[in-house]
């Protein structure tokens, strides 16, 4: 039993950081949104290069064969910068599946393609159109296609950064890649918008503790006083009673039972609230500014909103929750137990 | 990360279990808050404990532990509350006092205190807030002065939990002149010491749970000092860190509390209101997310690091818990939610209304809610104090 990250996770996450912090600056968001793209091309490169799209790929599709754990770390630090490129849809969800599918597929020659997916649960998809391959869903079986072979209707988002799309689709017209694993992918797409989720907490706190040191009310800095304080910890004991949850469903999603579903389901619901707890205490305690264009804490709120239906609703993944409660034992001896040691 | 217990620690649980099977009395004890003789029956179940060498088994062997780790510890814990074993009625000492000791004393002091707290000989109560130091706890104006090798104690401590029955307390003093954090030092006392009058104050549930404590010229060698003199805020600092990091509150309360939550719902939700299933699941995702947590804790500690301001996240983390869980089940209970244990209509399996009650002293204890979140403003988000 050992609940801490290794050298080279923390390692990973740092890169992470650093290369986000780097290229998704306020700055970037700024100018990304006045010209519209949908790609900032000289993040994207670094990201590439630094080997996120590869890191759950299997080491014999060229990738680096790490772990959902891992993964969920980058994904963290993604939600962080609000990262307006699909890194977890795609590098987390679509190009694995894709690897197990079709491994020869041309999408996963070039570690700059992004791979997009559309299932029930995440109807809209975003970035489609620039898409190398879009997997879809229908009846438990998995289909690939490309833009031009699709319909692909544009839906706006309130969040600026997610270029929508509704994709209406032929099975006649895209190759059938049989029965997939659907519910690997669902449970690794709710898992990383759970990370995402984290990062997008922190980073709503952390706004709000910059501006309350700035901002003076009644002769004194606004962050003296308990009712914003407590507004702030408040979020930060969300955060952190997230946070192990999430670490803990990624260690065990690839177990794929009863328990690791909850689990997933567990840190995407408490994630997400804490997201959206936190963004909405950062408007808060940023008053008027808070609610103005200008000031960024609502891309936060926006992303959080987006991520807490996508992938499973809140009322889904509490019924697998209490799947769980009431078809297994639960107790202080269960927290780690499996359910084939059930069986 | 490995969320697998080693064979070792699968072992280990397995002998915690069948110890307990065969020593956990089949009868609950009456509450060690409620009456003497339930005071002294969870005293007598410490001794049986001890008799194990399960009293404290993070302890080294030497002061009365078997020298294991946190992961031992919070498998033990689990086990324990799952057997539904009797409350720990010297966790003052144990959880809080033993932790500091071990931090802060001498060897002859731990020598001398450590092993007669895990058997229970000696029971611990605290004696930190006064009158005028509640949550401002550096408003402490009882007395230490040393005259000798002893040193003279005067003052006025109140809400000291087990204070009514218990052998020993560990209170906060000050050298006379000295003002807030400074000058305070942390001295135990006998609660029959001559010159300590002990006055019960019963609780919302009339249990008399806690009791204020008139010291006057009370003589106590200097030995019983912990830590250096004027060093007492500081050790204070420590013990509230123990206190609401991952000691007084396992996680496995909670989970025992959330699977009998479960249980109540599947007995009750034909005739409830449907939309309460969600806080069924929430108690138990709660009491998961504490667990998690501590576990995550456990393991880096394990690998060096020490409590810091985190661990008032914790304690607000459960105390609202316990109140969310307590108060879904008399939602579920609905009508009986009100009904005592005794009442001939009352729901038998568990005293939701009794836990209820408890719950609702986690919010002020160990530090107020709010004095948590300041503390988690100013020292985890740095934001300033004033």
């Amino acid at each position: 039993m050992d609940f801490t990250l290794n050298d080279e996770q923390r390692m990973f996450a740092e890169t992470a950081q650093t290369l986000f912090a780097d290229t998704c600056t306020p700055d970037h968001w700024r100018k990304q949104m006045e010209t519209g793209d949908a790609r900032d091309d000289a993040r994207w490169q670094a990201i590439v290069e630094t080997g996120f799209t590869l890191l759950l790929l299997p080491e014999e599709a060229g990738g680096l064969g790490l772990t959902e754990l891992d993964f969920a770390l980058i994904a963290e630090r993604a939600g962080y910068v609000a990262l307006p490129e699909p890194l977890a849809e795609s590098a987390g969800v679509a190009a694995p599946m894709l690897a197990v599918l079709a491994p020869d597929h041309e999408a996963l020659a070039d570690p700059s393609t992004t791979i997009a997916i559309q299932h029930p649960s995440a109807p809209y998809v975003a970035d489609a159109d620039l898409a190398g391959a879009i997997l879809l869903y229908k009846d438990g079986e998995a289909y690939v296609a490309t833009p031009d072979q699709v319909a692909l209707t544009r839906e706006s988002s309130i969040d600026p950064f997610r270029r929508l799309f509704r994709i209406d689709w032929d099975p006649a017209n895209v190759t059938s890649l049989g029965k997939a694993d659907w519910d690997l992918a669902f449970d690794r797409a709710a898992l990383f918008c759970a990370a995402q989720g984290l990062g997008l907490a922190q980073r709503a706190v952390d706004m709000a503790v910059a501006y309350a040191q700035e901002r003076q009310q009644f002769g004194k800095a606004i962050s003296t006083y308990q009712a914003v304080k407590h507004h702030l910890a408040s979020a930060q004991v969300a955060i952190e009673f997230a946070r192990p949850v999430v670490m803990a469903a990624a260690a065990d999603v690839a177990r794929q039972d009863v328990q690791s579903r909850a689990r997933v389901s567990h840190a995407k619901l408490v994630a997400l609230e804490a997201a959206d707890k936190a963004a909405r205490a950062s408007i808060q305690v940023h008053g008027a500014m808070g609610y103005s264009w200008e000031v960024d804490v609502h891309l936060f709120l926006k992303r959080a909103l987006a991520l807490t239906q996508a992938w499973g609703t809140p009322a889904f993944h509490r019924s697998r929750i209490a799947t769980r409660i009431f078809t297994q034992p639960i107790g202080p001896d269960q927290t780690f137990a499996r359910e084939n040691e059930n069986a | 990360m490995d969320l697998t217990y080693t064979p070792e620690q699968q072992a280990f649980r397995a002998e915690v279990r069948a110890w307990l099977e065969a020593h956990v009395p089949s009868e609950p004890l009456e509450h060690f808050d409620a009456t003497r003789e339930g005071f002294e029956a969870h005293r007598e179940w410490e001794k049986t404990l001890k008799s194990g060498d399960w009293g404290m088994v993070t302890w080294p062997k030497e002061y009365g532990g078997r020298g294991l780790d946190l992961i031992q510890w919070l498998i033990f814990e689990e086990e324990y509350y799952r057997a539904g074993a009797p409350g720990r009625v010297n966790q003052n000492g144990i959880f809080l006092l033993g932790p500091t000791l071990m931090e802060f004393g001498t060897h002859e002091q731990k020598a001398r205190f450590l092993p007669k707290m895990a058997s229970g000989e000696e029971i611990w109560a605290q004696a930190w807030s006064e009158p005028m130091a509640g949550s401002d706890l550096a408003g402490v104006r009882s007395t230490a002065v040393l005259d000798g090798d002893e040193y003279v104690l005067n003052g006025h401590k109140i809400w000291s939990s087990r204070a009514v029955f218990a052998d020993w307390a560990f209170g906060l003093f000050r050298a006379p002149g000295s003002e807030r954090h400074h000058g305070m030092s942390l001295i135990f006392f006998p609660l029959d010491a001559p010159g300590v009058t002990v006055n019960a104050i019963k609780k919302i549930n009339g249990h008399v749970g806690f009791a204020e404590i008139f010291l006057e010229d009370v003589r106590v060698p200097a030995f019983n000092r912990l830590g250096d003199e004027g060093q007492g805020w500081h050790i204070c600092m420590a013990t509230a860190g123990f206190e609401r990091g991952l000691m007084l509150r396992s996680p496995a309360r909670y989970q025992v509390a959330a699977a009998k939550l479960a249980g109540l719902w599947q007995e009750y939700k034909d005739a409830v209101d449907p939309a309460l299933e969600a806080d069924v699941v929430r108690a138990h995702m709660n009491a998961e997310a504490y667990a998690l947590n501590i576990y995550q804790t456990a393991s880096r500690l394990m690998a060096g690091a020490k409590i810091g301001p985190e661990a008032s996240t914790n304690k607000i983390f459960w105390s609202e818990l316990d109140i969310h869980l307590t108060q879904t089940a008399l939602s579920i209970l609905g009508t009986k939610a009100e009904l005592m244990h005794d009442a001939p209509d009352a729901y038998h399996a568990t005293d939701w209304i009794d836990d209820y009650i408890f719950a609702l002293a986690g919010p002020i204890y160990a530090g107020s809610n709010e004095i948590q979140r300041n503390i988690i403003a100013e020292r985890m988000l740095g934001l300033p104090r004033k």
